[in-house]
């Protein structure tokens, strides 16, 4: 049973825009006829480029905008309509703004939360010690947030968005902004978090490498349309974008000629052999073996920006 | 309600925080105060018993007054003014999600910080007014109960203006010029200029009649005893009861508003 189901759903703003004295206004979709399910545990990669429509999903999710057109039930309730009491049972972080209480210490977010989601005590107490553990909180609780540094207060806003046991989480550029060791710190946090708690993780972000660590879908959005939804190998096969295979020569040869690939660079003993992705390395290998002096080699994936800034051009 | 009584708890220890703020802020007062003595003191020599206070009723007026008008939030709060930014940026969609009442939440925000503008700073420029001048003070520990509830619902009446004109922010693009003009009203209305019962014939009936006669001069009067407690009281539940019902009315429309229109 989907946790997350959107029918058809569309969301259409009017933005006049105004000339010298002549004003006009115009219809702009940024959600056009979207339709897909998430079910329970699942971490899906919500991408797309500036403006395609991403807030305005989950905001429509949360049930702070109602759709224009179709249907959406989230944990079995239209959002919108049961915008308070869905408000319990999910957790919310915008990366670029923060629900904390700026000039007080961390806690007492923390605190204010308990209240107001009607946590029992002990549960809120197990919970605080998880999460100060795993994002390591402990030094920072009686810290004023303002005095926090960007990654500090993300991983506090985190434990701020989960401390009420949410089914579903939404996170909007978790990472944006962060240094490496606290997005690996992140990343390797949520990964635990969904795999011990069977949340469901919805991540909208523009850092890919986000995607590659956690998600086991992706769905990418553009114009407000969906242009794919699957796993992230999929996505790499599905924009054919080819393979790369490098192989390493005892000495330095001539372009090797073989059928399937083709060389796209040479330096020295190494060369660079392009193949569709449709295709399996493995005979292509043999190949080579058999008639030159193979030493080393390995194959590359197509990088993800570059199959995303193909599929946003395509789209 | 736990969950408002937990925001108002650490809205006050927020506001606990600024020292230096509440410092500079109980001296400024001070200072005004000795400034405004020397006006109204030539004025009420020139017109003693005008408006039906003494001049120990002026004196204290303004004491009392340089106290009151940060806790009551005279010149605007910082509470409902970071509100009227947060509609401005478009946070306050964050808030929306929350399970809380938007009003009550704010209310609750601006509760904590009044009670501590008024123990912090509230009594400073009267102390020091007191050791100058001669002042007068309640009678009776019921008028002292009785100032203190007129203090609170003051602090409730102006709360319900603010949140107001905070709100506005979600019709006009920009509502600070309604701000604006609300602190001028604020301004003359309060009593802050000069005490509303200077004023004669049916002007000075309305200046007594707005709600922002209730914020200020409404509890000043009930301090001094021109005013019968019941009357006073009456006067500003009645204010408390339109503009929080016209409060909750407008985060009705704002919700709707940024739900179906989008902001």
């Amino acid at each position: 049973m989907p946790v997350i189901e959107l029918d058809q759903v569309s969301r259409a703003f009017t933005v006049s825009t105004r000339t010298g004295l002549r004003r006009t206004r115009r219809e702009v979709r940024a959600v056009d006829a979207l339709s897909f399910t998430v079910e329970p545990g699942e971490v899906m990669g919500y991408i797309g480029p500036n403006g395609a429509g991403k807030s305005t999903t989950i905001k429509m999710l949360t049930g702070i905008l109602v759709p224009t057109s179709g249907t959406i039930r989230v944990a079995g309730v239209d959002p919108s309509r049961h915008r308070t009491r869905l408000a319990k049972r999910i957790g919310v972080v915008f990366g670029q703004r923060t629900t904390l209480w700026w000039d007080l210490p961390l806690k007492d977010s923390f605190a204010v939360l308990q209240k107001m989601y009607g946590v029992p005590r002990d549960r809120h107490r197990e919970n605080l010690a998880t999460f100060v553990e795993l994002l390591d909180l402990g030094d920072l609780l009686d810290v004023p947030v303002r005095q926090l540094s960007l990654g500090q207060r993300m991983r506090g806003d985190i434990a701020a968005a989960l401390l009420h046991d949410p089914e579903i989480v939404y996170l909007d550029e978790p990472t944006i902004g962060l240094d490496i060791v606290s997005k690996a710190r992140l990343r390797s946090f949520l990964a635990q978090l969904n795999q011990d708690r069977g949340t469901t993780v919805i991540l909208t972000t523009h850092d890919l490498d986000d995607i590659e660590a956690l998600c086991s879908r992706v769905m990418v959005i553009d114009h407000g349309h969906q242009v794919y939804d699957g796993t992230l190998t999929g996505l790499r096969a599905s924009q054919s974008a080819p393979r790369t295979l490098v192989v390493d020569l005892a000495t330095p040869h001539p372009p090797i000629t073989v059928q399937g690939a083709t060389v796209t660079r040479t330096d020295g003993p190494r060369q660079w052999l392009s193949f569709p992705p449709t295709t399996s390395a493995a005979p292509l290998v043999a190949e080579i073996a058999a008639s030159y002096p193979l030493v080393d080699l390995s194959v590359q994936e197509p990088p993800i920006e570059s199959i995303i800034t193909k599929l946003y051009a395509g789209g | 309600m736990g969950v408002y009584w937990a925001i108002a708890v650490r809205s006050f220890r927020r506001f606990s925080t600024y020292r230096i703020a509440t410092l500079s802020g109980a001296f400024t007062n001070t200072v005004f105060g000795f400034i405004f003595c020397g006006v109204y003191l030539t004025l009420w020599d020139q017109r003693p018993n005008l408006g039906g206070y003494d001049v120990t009723d002026a004196l204290t007026f303004v004491w009392l007054q340089q106290g009151l008008l940060t806790p009551i939030g005279i010149f605007g709060a910082s509470t409902t003014v970071e509100l009227g930014e947060r509609i401005r940026t478009g946070a306050i969609a964050v808030d929306l999600y929350r399970p809380t009442h938007l009003m009550l939440w704010w209310l609750s925000v601006d509760a904590g910080r009044a009670a501590f503008e008024l123990l912090a700073r509230g009594g400073v420029p009267l102390l020091v007014g007191s050791l100058v001048f001669d002042l007068r003070f309640p009678s009776s520990a019921l008028q002292g109960l009785a100032v203190g509830i007129a203090l609170m619902f003051g602090i409730l009446v102006s709360f319900g203006i603010r949140y107001l004109v905070a709100l506005s922010g979600f019709w006009i693009t920009d509502s600070r010029g309604l701000e604006g003009l609300a602190m001028v009203l604020s301004l003359f209305f309060s009593g802050t200029i000069l005490p509303l019962v200077v004023f004669p014939g049916w002007f000075g009936e309305f200046a007594r009649a707005t709600p922002w006669a209730a914020t200020m001069q409404v509890p000043i009067d009930v301090w001094l005893g021109q005013d019968l407690p019941a009357r006073a009281l009456t006067f500003q539940l009645g204010w408390i009861v339109v503009l929080l019902l016209l409060g909750r009315f407008a985060t009705v429309l704002a919700t709707r508003k940024v739900v179906i229109q989008g902001g």
